[in-house]
């Protein structure tokens, strides 16, 4: 009976994990084969991947893609956390009644659907266009803009904050230090692990971002890598191994962050909660 | 007055020097957030092709409850979440219920590989599913082979099917992700309950309804509200896999306020209509949220 129970147990997790990778290792393995040969439903691995790779740098603008998306990311990224911490330790540290209101204004933020903010935002940066180009429609700059300070991220770095020992911040004022001094020099070496956590989630949420890029940005040349796979994958005459290829390659940046920095993933995720 | 003069002037600086730390922020979510708030409220009085915009008084509300579309996409994205939000919970519940199981080899291995989906792009997962789930892909080779139909299952071209490959496919994708926050919860629960409780001869099955679930039912709260809100938001899914149809089959209301703003003749003002229907509900879920997690700390 108890060893009935054990292999079910083990049988449904089996399952669960073979469901699970399973899309993972097809999109593998049909990176390296030929159109034909995933339409056909072939689950080994083929001799094409080179192949797929050359066609894929060549007819289609992957490495384009990637760098438009990779100065997205990165900009995003480092603004996002630059803005939040600095909100977080002023909200936190230099704490007093008014702050606390506004800090609860901004929080009420988080409710807004992005679907109910894109058409307003849409109308924003088409405004913007005719005043600095620069920043406009069709911009990589419109798509950081917008996205790059979120009240979670401020209310995280808030949080984390609340740990932080303050008698190091008496120590830095009696060295002299001023007050932005003492958060370069003293907090941020100190709360590396939040930014870690931090700089994971908002690069993740950046890198796979969809539908605001889908709207604002409007030539090829700008396209990101989730704009390139969907304009792929919602072709009428697929190159299959091509499209898998650009997928894998899509996938890798979030991979290794995951897979190198396991813990502060999962303490990114779990402390959203907390 | 004269010894009060500096202090004040010092206790005014410091102020200030709190509210510089704050003010970028400020500023940004005020200009990106809650400022288009304010002209989407301003937009949805207003009709019209493009700019030529006139004001519309609550016309626009009321054209909603008249409107097919609209009424489908909100009827797709309802079953969408009274389907799949369930389904997903209880398969997470007992995904980390085994999982915590202290005799399990290869925990580690388990709990990686369910949680793997979570690392994909809505986009790319979306594009492999369409693959996967079309008239000749995998899933109907593989169902063919098994004879375990005789014809392939029209996935995404059947009305009905395409709301259960959307369904499949976020499953896919966030049951991991539940999963953990469902694994954090079970470790704070103290071991010696279940010991008492095999040991007054409870199953496996009541130790699952009788204690992990109530003990956990502040989380299964947060994580079903942000599931439905996540569902509520619907759309890389949806524009990927079955682009709404067949039809608008499948469609929902985020698809469809993209759709009224950037694919048909852009009406900007009932855009912004449709997309207050689903601000008035998420801020619903989400005072429900706060006073769960409210709760939950009292």
């Amino acid at each position: 009976m108890l060893r009935a129970k054990r292999i079910s147990m083990y049988v449904f997790l089996a399952v669960a994990a073979f469901v699970s990778i399973f899309p993972f290792l097809w999109i593998i393995v049909s990176s390296t084969n030929p159109s034909v040969d995933v339409t056909r439903g072939k689950l080994l691995p083929g001799s094409y991947f080179m192949v797929n790779l050359r066609s894929l740098l060549n007819s289609i603008d992957m490495l384009n893609a990637l760098k438009n998306s990779l100065t997205v990311s990165v900009s995003t990224t480092l603004l996002a956390l630059l803005i939040a911490s600095l909100a977080g330790y002023g909200f936190e540290i230099y704490r007093s009644k008014a702050k606390d209101v506004v800090f609860n204004v901004l929080l009420l933020s988080m409710m807004l659907p992005f679907a109910a903010l894109m058409v307003p935002l849409y109308r924003m940066f088409g405004r913007i266009t005719n005043l600095v180009p620069l920043i406009g429609i069709d911009t990589l700059a419109a798509v950081v803009l917008p996205t790059m300070t979120t009240a979670f991220l401020i209310f995280f770095f808030r949080q984390s904050t609340k740990m932080f020992p303050k008698e190091l911040l008496e120590a830095g004022r009696i060295d002299g230090l001023s007050e932005l001094g003492m958060f370069f020099r003293v907090y941020v070496p100190t709360m590396k692990t939040t930014y870690a956590a931090a700089a994971i989630i908002t690069f993740m949420s950046s890198w796979n971002n969809y539908m605001w890029p889908l709207i604002v940005l409007q030539t090829p040349q700008k396209q990101t890598v989730p704009l390139l796979i969907s304009t792929l994958g919602s072709s009428y005459s697929p190159d299959y191994g091509l499209i898998m290829l650009a997928i894998v390659i899509s996938t890798l940046p979030t991979a290794i962050v995951f897979f190198v920095m396991q813990k502060h993933f999962v303490a990114g995720m779990i402390g959203s909660v907390k | 007055m004269r010894a009060s003069g500096p202090a004040l002037r010092l206790r005014w600086k410091a102020s200030l020097v709190g509210w510089s730390f704050v003010v970028v922020a400020v500023l940004m979510i005020t200009l990106f957030y809650f400022y288009p708030m304010i002209q989407a409220l301003l937009l949805s009085l207003q009709t019209g092709t493009g700019s030529n915009l006139t004001f519309n008084g609550l016309g626009n509300y009321r054209r909603l409850f008249t409107d097919s579309m609209f009424l489908t996409a909100v009827k797709n994205t309802f079953i969408y979440l009274i389907v799949q939000v369930p389904i997903m919970v209880l398969l997470a519940l007992v995904l980390s219920v085994v999982l915590n199981d202290r005799t399990l080899k290869w925990k580690g291995f388990f709990r990686t590989a369910i949680f793997l989906p979570c690392i994909t792009s809505l986009v790319a997962y979306s594009v492999i599913f369409k693959y996967l789930f079309a008239g000749d892909g995998l899933v109907n080779l593989l169902l063919l082979h098994l004879h375990l139909i005789s014809e392939p299952i029209p996935w995404i071209t059947d009305p009905f099917w395409a709301k259960v490959t959307i369904i499949i496919a976020i499953t896919w994708r966030w049951t991991g992700y539940n999963m953990i926050f469902y694994l954090s919860g079970i470790q704070n629960i103290e071991p010696s309950i279940y010991e008492a409780a095999r040991i007054d001869g409870a199953t496996a099955v009541k130790q699952f309804f009788r204690i992990t679930i109530p003990l956990l039912k502040p989380i299964i709260l947060f994580t079903s509200i942000t599931s439905t809100i996540g569902t509520l938001q619907l759309f890389d899914e949806v524009m990927n896999i079955t682009q709404g149809g067949p039809g608008n089959a499948s469609s929902t209301i985020s698809q469809y306020i993209y759709n009224l703003s950037f694919k048909y003749a852009a009406n900007f003002g009932y855009a912004a209509t449709v997309s207050y229907s689903i601000v008035v509900m998420i801020v619903i879920l989400s005072i429900v949220q706060f006073k769960v997690a409210g709760d939950r700390d009292a």
